[in-house]
């Protein structure tokens, strides 16, 4: 009911839209009432042989309603779906909204574009909440109100009898199925889960489920839970032809009943005998609008799960949050770790361990370590994209959690392994690090990255995840970005660990020019040209094991030296 | 073949349960016509005939009967139409996998990421509506209105004409939607799923949009992307529901029609009340389920999509590993060397041509190591002898039988493969080791884990073997997958050993436990490792140099250093700088 009333409130903004969407879709139904109506009034009238003038308001309304039915439910058409898409804009921009300061810390665990992509299908499913859950049992309970008075003007009886079999056919039954169907949609969940697993487990690792023998028993678990979701989805579809059938029983057992009710009215006379077959088609045509509501009774649980999984990852609280009068940055970039510790959620092992150093405004640093020894997550803290378990990182002195996290991420140029391309053009992902640049500026960038030649191609799109793009094209893109934004203090994380041996000289000698004067900071697991570098800090397990430069630590004769000695065949002949 | 052909002929192998819907729709439809009848009498009793109520239980009586088995006969329709729609559901899932299976890992691999999962789960699922309500609908479209006119025509044959010419109408502005209309909905569908796709996009890319401090002001985008979308789609709309009013138009105007015109006879007394009554209820009924067909199309068109993803994987053209019929013998294997015949092998997707005409020969019992520049055609030649692939010609046989000669299973169960970077399975630890070899007892596993150094690893675990390594293997990295896959080498002890040596892990430590761990499975197996440690070169027996598809030399390390210019350079590179 919680989740229910949350849903809501996100979207009463679009209240109006709604109730003008509902009002014209009872609009729509009674006329369908009223074209049955007339009809039956104008046959049962001419039945009684009076003057064609007598018929001629029956005519009209026949006509009339015929025409404003479909009129009217080609309005509500329209209102509704422009109401949806509203709906759907704005959910989407407040999740977007409530995500973002939640981000990256908050969504570790949806890594998997699997995930991110149940997260947008349960917002696409809510974007039906208004004309799925909450319009139909609105039109109805009007057309319900409308057959009240209706029936009234003839027998108070009759329209309590149709009131009792309304509420059984669009109360009782939804009820009766929600029931028999009861642990249906949770249970196709789980097997939904479980095929999930089983089947990326199948794509993925079709090559070891071979090797080792255990495709056929792979094979036979999903169809099992195949079999099992579709014994469940077996449940469900009984149970709505159930409802759809007891729906139609109850219609013509109104009939029946409000029959009984008028026919002795009419046989004492008090009330004339066109009323049969007015109240008989004006009681049929009002249960169009009762059976649209069992489903809606099934919309409102999926939307409930929905909405149930958004808030839980809404709920969070953000790892970072910015200070309310945060300080402006200083001209002095001088990096400082103060005995820094952090151990990410869920793990046993700290990722850094009491780390502590000093990274001078204007110095060109390299990171090495193997993979898992902490360098990423250092760059993670300074991006305050976690916040420090322990200890503090400054900048020029001040402890970075005084700053707002934009100004200072402004002042850093991040290159990552994994920077994200957008499906979008060649040069909306370069304008991304400075949305204002110019030609200029982003022609310099292309060829400091290495790929002048993508100047003509600014306008190609690059696919989705930049597919369309090869890996050491994408990842120049990311590095064109970094030259472009021009930022004080430059990071590369494995920048060019996926390009040729050529074109990571040529890069990085580009990268030696741009970031004269600016703080450099390379992290890196291969040991190339490491004598341009003022200091190296390896790190092991979290903590700093050497620091030096190239020469003192190749004469310390420990890990490091170790490191650049391990022979390789090269990829490239 | 089109499309709808291709799910049409689906329903053609599973008929009896569609025919049973189709049979119990006609029926009930007769019950409905009987209901109206017996309604009409009913009223035409009360209201003409002035008969009191106690009269005309008769009537009541026939009513409730009818309406009871319309009940019963609509349920059966629909519950037989989803019998029916489960059958091919789940036949179509069990040939998707299966072709998948059959296929191989290439094909498996060369499927955009996720998309196979994504069909096989929610693909099939998404044909639900077209099978359980579309086709039902298309017949009950066709089958009520012709009983209707059959009831009507001799009752009112001036009624059963507007009925007769109205009618076509719907079809006609129908097949306007499936053209016109239908390419419009076709159009909704693609600015709808870009759309989603463009807001999956900025979640997924939310870090990067960090990085840049733009994640805020990424707020007005994704508002004016919904925006446009939503005048785009609007526009489409306008013009989508214009054939649907028309639709519901030509419903009410040809009920007003109908009511007007035997009104009017009414009053010149040519009709009979009751028969008035009895075409005027069935009036409705008679362009209901045109109308609903529309509504039932709609609902399929996703269907319509996820169908194409499907006979995708299923009608993929390309070779496949060709399944032989004998079990290779497990004993003659360990002594008899594994021969390259002139293969060549070209991926069916890309058109590469990856092994041309390649020639080889790798000794039993020993190893050998495989090295040559990226894209030389080392994986698509360890691809063959795990039988993921077979040539397109030449042949690769073990003494003197082709591999194609035995069951791909039963030469599977003689290799053990450790990848670049193995999958693990969303299971337990220990699950993810004992996959290889399901009798091995609880000692052959623990020896399995000490030899390939995962006892620290187990240490470091909150439920040691027990404990659940996640989605993809989420839990452990990369160096620590591949000891799994040790494991797995170990615990299988199969005669020969498909290895692909480990580049990305600089751990010193590390690398050198897992170099000692490769040397004690290799030992007295017939070994292939594609090699990037000048260590693990210099100590093969064997070393076979691979460029643009083929061998390009092979030899020991000495015959090599002595004979071959490009080895010797190779090498040098290898000492002076490492990549």
């Amino acid at each position: 009911m919680k989740t229910f009333l949350r849903l809501t409130s996100l979207v009463r903004p679009w209240f109006w839209w709604m109730a003008l969407a509902a009002l014209t879709a009872f609009a729509a139904t009674g006329s369908g009432i009223g074209l049955l109506l007339t009809a039956a009034w104008l046959i049962a009238k001419a039945a009684l042989q009076p003057p064609l003038a007598a018929l001629q308001i029956g005519i009209v309304g026949v006509r009339f309603f015929g025409i404003a039915r479909g009129v009217l439910r080609y309005t509500e058409r329209l209102i509704s779906h422009n109401t949806t898409f509203k709906i759907l804009a704005s959910l989407r921009l407040w999740f977007y909204d409530a995500v973002e300061p939640l981000a990256p810390a908050r969504l570790m665990q949806f890594k998997s574009a699997d995930l991110l992509q149940r997260i947008v299908d349960d917002i696409g499913s809510l974007e039906n909440i208004y004309t799925r859950v909450l319009a139909p049992p609105v039109t109805a309970i009007l057309t319900s109100i409308l057959m009240w008075f209706l029936l009234g003007f003839w027998s108070q009886e009759a329209a309590l009898l149709l009131l009792l079999f309304h509420l059984l056919a669009g109360i009782g039954i939804p009820a009766l199925s929600a029931f028999l169907s009861r642990g249906n949609s949770s249970g196709i969940l789980q097997e939904q889960a479980l095929q999930q697993v089983l089947a990326v487990d199948f794509a993925m690792g079709l090559g070891e489920l071979q090797l080792s023998g255990n495709l056929q028993s792979h094979l036979e678990r999903l169809e099992a839970a195949e079999t099992e979701k579709l014994r469940l989805e077996r449940k469900n579809a009984l149970s709505d032809g159930m409802h759809e059938a007891l729906t139609g029983l109850l219609m013509n057992a109104a009939v029946i009943a409000v029959l009984s009710a008028v026919m002795p009215l009419v046989e004492s006379g008090q009330t004339s005998g066109i009323a049969l077959s007015i109240v008989t088609l004006a009681v049929m045509a009002s249960f169009e609008a009762i059976l649209p509501l069992p489903a809606s009774a099934r919309h409102l649980e999926a939307d409930i799960h929905a909405g149930e999984r958004l808030f839980e990852i809404l709920d969070a609280t953000p790892e970072v949050t910015a200070p309310l009068s945060p300080l402006t940055i200083p001209t002095d970039l001088t990096l400082e770790a103060r005995n820094i510790s952090f151990t990410y959620p869920g793990s046993f092992r700290k990722a850094l361990d009491q780390v502590s150093i000093t990274i001078p405004h204007g110095s060109h640093t390299a990171i090495v370590g193997p993979s898992g020894s902490g360098k990423s997550t250092l760059t993670s803290l300074l991006m305050r994209f976690w916040n420090c378990s322990e200890g503090e990182l400054c900048l020029g002195g001040h402890n970075i959690n005084l700053f707002d996290p934009e100004e200072l991420r402004r002042h850093i140029s991040l290159v990552s392994q994994k920077t994200y391309i957008f499906a979008t053009t060649i040069r909306e992902n370069l304008l991304l690090a400075r949305p204002n640049a110019t030609e200029a500026e982003i022609s310099s960038a292309l060829e400091g990255a290495g790929i002048g030649h993508f100047k003509s191609r600014l306008n190609e799109f690059t696919g989705q995840h930049g597919m369309q793009l090869s890996g050491g094209e994408r990842q120049r893109i990311a590095i064109a970005r970094a030259i472009l934004q021009d930022a004080p203090i430059v990071i590369l994380d494995e920048a060019t660990a996926n390009l040729d041996p050529l074109t990571e000289e040529e890069i990085n000698r580009t990268m030696e020019q741009f970031t004269k004067g600016k703080t450099l900071i390379t992290l890196t697991h291969r040991l190339k040209a490491m004598e341009r570098f003022d200091t190296i800090l390896l790190f092991v397990k979290g903590s700093i094991a050497e620091q030096g430069t190239h020469r003192e630590l190749i004469n310390q004769n420990g890990v490091y030296s170790r490191m650049n000695g391990a022979g390789r065949i090269p990829k490239t002949s | 073949m089109n499309r709808d052909q291709r799910l049409f002929g689906l329903i053609g192998e599973c008929r009896t349960p569609f025919i049973l819907s189709f049979v119990s729709g006609t029926l009930a439809g007769i019950m409905m016509i009987g209901q109206a009848y017996c309604l009409s009498t009913l009223i035409n009793g009360a209201f003409i005939l002035h008969q009191p109520f106690s009269a005309l239980r008769l009537q009541v009586a026939l009513f409730a009967l009818f309406s009871l088995l319309r009940m019963l006969l609509s349920w059966a329709g629909h519950t037989e139409a989803n019998r029916g729609t489960l059958h091919i559901r789940k036949k179509l899932f069990l040939q998707i996998t299966n072709t998948i299976a059959r296929r191989g890992p290439l094909f498996a691999r060369s499927m955009q990421s996720g998309k196979l999962s994504l069909t096989m789960q929610k693909g099939v699922g998404a044909l639900d509506a077209y099978f359980s309500q579309f086709i039902p609908q298309l017949y009950l479209a066709i089958a009520i209105p012709v009983l209707i006119l059959i009831a009507v025509f001799p009752i009112d044959p001036i009624s059963g004409l507007i009925l007769l010419l109205t009618a076509p109408l719907i079809p006609l502005f129908m097949a306007l939607i499936g053209k016109r209309a239908g390419a419009l909905t076709d159009r909704q569908w693609e600015s709808l799923s870009r759309m989603s796709g463009y807001f999956l996009d900025m979640l997924q890319g939310i870090t990067t949009l960090k990085i840049f401090a733009r994640s805020r002001s990424q707020h007005s985008a994704i508002e004016e992307a919904g925006e446009n979308f939503r005048v785009a789609t609007m526009k489409v709309l306008k013009i989508a529901f214009l054939s649907s009013l028309t639709l519901e138009l030509v419903g009410t105007i040809g009920t007003a029609l109908i009511a007007v015109g035997i009104g009017v006879r009414l009053l010149s007394g040519s009709i009979a009340f009751q028969a008035a009554l009895f075409v005027l209820i069935l009036t409705p009924d008679f362009y209901l389920p045109l109308r609903q067909l529309g509504l039932k199309f709609h609902a399929s068109m996703e269907g319509a999509s996820a169908a194409k993803d499907i006979f995708a994987i299923l009608e993929a053209e390309g070779p496949e590993p060709r399944n032989g019929s004998r079990s290779p013998d497990r004993e003659s294997v360990k002594s008899l060397p594994i021969t390259f015949g002139k293969v060549s092998y070209t991926y069916p997707e890309s058109g590469v041509l990856a092994m041309n005409s390649a020639s080889c020969c790798i000794p039993a019992g020993k190893t050998t190591a495989i090295i040559g520049p990226s894209g030389s055609g080392k994986s698509t030649l360890v691809s063959m002898i795990l039988r993921f692939a077979d040539p397109d010609s030449g042949t690769i046989s073990i003494g003197h039988d082709p591999l194609e000669s035995f069951t791909i299973e039963g030469w599977q169960q003689l290799i053990s493969w450790v990848p670049q970077h193995p999958f693990l399975f969303n299971e337990t630890l220990g699950e993810n080791i004992m996959m290889a070899n399901r009798e091995a007892s609880a000692e052959q596993l623990q020896q399995a884990v000490n030899l390939s150094g995962l006892d620290s690893v187990i240490g470091g675990l909150p439920q040691g073997l027990d404990t659940p390594i996640g989605e993809e293997g989420a839990r452990l990295s990369g160096g620590e997958a591949q000891r799994v896959a040790l494991a797995r080498a170990f615990i299988k002890n199969s005669p020969i050993l498909v290895l692909d040596e480990p580049t990305s892990h600089t751990d010193p430590e590390l690398e050198a436990s897992l170099s000692a761990s490769m040397k004690t499975l290799m030992q007295h197996r017939t070994t292939i490792i594609i090699a990037h440690r000048l260590e693990t070169v210099q100590s093969a027996a064997q070393i076979i140099m691979l460029q643009d598809g083929t061998v390009m030399h092979s030899g020991t390390h000495e015959e090599m250093l002595r004979m071959n210019p490009f080895y010797q350079k190779a090498l040098a590179a290898g000492e002076k700088e490492p990549s």
